[in-house]
């Protein structure tokens, strides 16, 4: 607190600002540039596939994001507890999408051999870890 | 410490002015995580409804126009960065027409957003025929799944311009308590929080630009 005792809140010199700005504004041009770009597309297992120019946009976007959250919104200089809020904001969408994408995304997966299953007999033997621990902890 | 109990700025319940100015940004933080939240919910469905729908959410996103997405990106950065200038211009002791100059540069750029959300894109969907429920006359490929994405457009666009509507308000209200001079240095808790909001709903069209018009092969004529 003794670093800003003079001003509420710290001041943010307006070079910041106006350097925040125009990235931004160059994000915004980038992004709208690699969209008329095929980055093509990478196959994972047998019904999904990374789309490389969605994942550009999105990376563009969180960096746009962070860039606001952090300089614009002040959170670079806010304290621990602000900061705990922003990130718990996000953390429970983070959950929510999780969630909802390892129902969405799994749906077609029975019935068909996928490269990790041969990984199952091994989580099978990880699940039973915590009972023979307790077996030898109670002799 | 500069300030003292008696300073009209600072109430009773706090011990400082950096105390108050802290506890009113936690605060503001708190409602925005619900607001995250609550385009978090429309932003999961749309993800959802595009996975199962993936054409027809391509060549639905075909139909909206860059150019104008893009442009309004533009204009939402300017506005923001007005929105910061003009809480600097209050912690730094600028004039209270300094104050008022950048709050209504703001609401301008707020205003263009909205005139060209309104005018040229929804009014350009209209005449198309691309409104579901009202005047929806596509009849091309995916038509069923191109009206879903269009339920989505509208909705996720409206919502946000709905915050953008609301932000006006708060501007407006903003600039006749600047001109009456009641920001100063120390007291301007109430440009803080508004300032925060205004950059959320920034925010959300950082990422409503890329999901809606942007990704699915803007490249070519789609997969």
């Amino acid at each position: 607190m003794s670093d800003h005792a003079e001003h509420a809140g710290h001041v943010v010199p307006v070079k910041i600002y106006v350097g925040v700005f125009l990235a931004l504004l160059v994000l915004t041009g980038l992004t709208t540039t690699v969209a008329y770009i095929d980055l093509g597309q990478t196959h994972i297992g047998l019904h999904h596939e990374i789309d490389w120019n969605t994942v550009a946009a999105l990376t563009i976007a969180v960096a746009k994001m962070l860039l606001v959250v952090l300089f614009f919104m002040h959170v670079k200089y806010s304290p621990g507890l602000t900061r705990l809020v922003v990130a718990a904001g996000f953390f429970w969408l983070a959950i929510m999408v999780a969630l909802t994408l390892s129902d969405e995304l799994a749906r077609d997966w029975t019935d068909t051999a996928q490269p990790w299953s041969v990984l199952l007999p091994l989580a099978g033997s990880l699940a039973k870890v915590p009972a023979l621990l307790a077996l030898l902890l109670r002799s | 410490m500069a300030h003292t109990a008696h300073s009209p700025a600072l109430v009773h319940q706090f011990e400082t002015a950096e105390q108050q100015h802290e506890a009113g940004n936690l605060g503001m933080w708190v409602f925005l995580a619900t607001e995250v939240m609550f385009f978090g919910g429309v932003f999961m469905a749309y993800i959802v409804y595009r996975a199962l729908h993936l054409p027809a959410f391509i060549q639905g996103s075909h139909f909206l126009n860059v150019t104008l997405g893009a442009t309004n990106t533009a204009v939402l950065i300017c506005s923001s960065l007005t929105m910061a200038l003009a809480i600097h211009a209050a912690q730094t002791g600028k004039s209270k027409s300094t104050i008022m100059m950048y709050l209504i540069l703001t609401m301008l750029l707020g205003i263009a957003f909205l005139g060209i959300k309104f005018t040229f894109e929804w009014t350009a969907d209209w005449r198309e025929g691309l409104v579901p429920g009202l005047h929806f006359t596509y009849s091309g490929a995916y038509s069923s799944g191109v009206q879903l994405f269009f339920c989505f457009y509208f909705f996720m666009t409206g919502l946000h311009a709905l915050h953008m509507i609301i932000g006006l308000g708060i501007l407006t209200t903003l600039t006749v308590m600047a001109s009456r001079g009641r920001f100063n240095s120390v007291y301007f808790a109430p440009l803080e929080v508004s300032g925060l909001y205004w950059h959320f709903v920034d925010i959300v069209w950082i990422f409503l630009f890329p999901l809606l018009y942007l990704i699915g092969g803007r490249y070519g004529g789609g997969h």
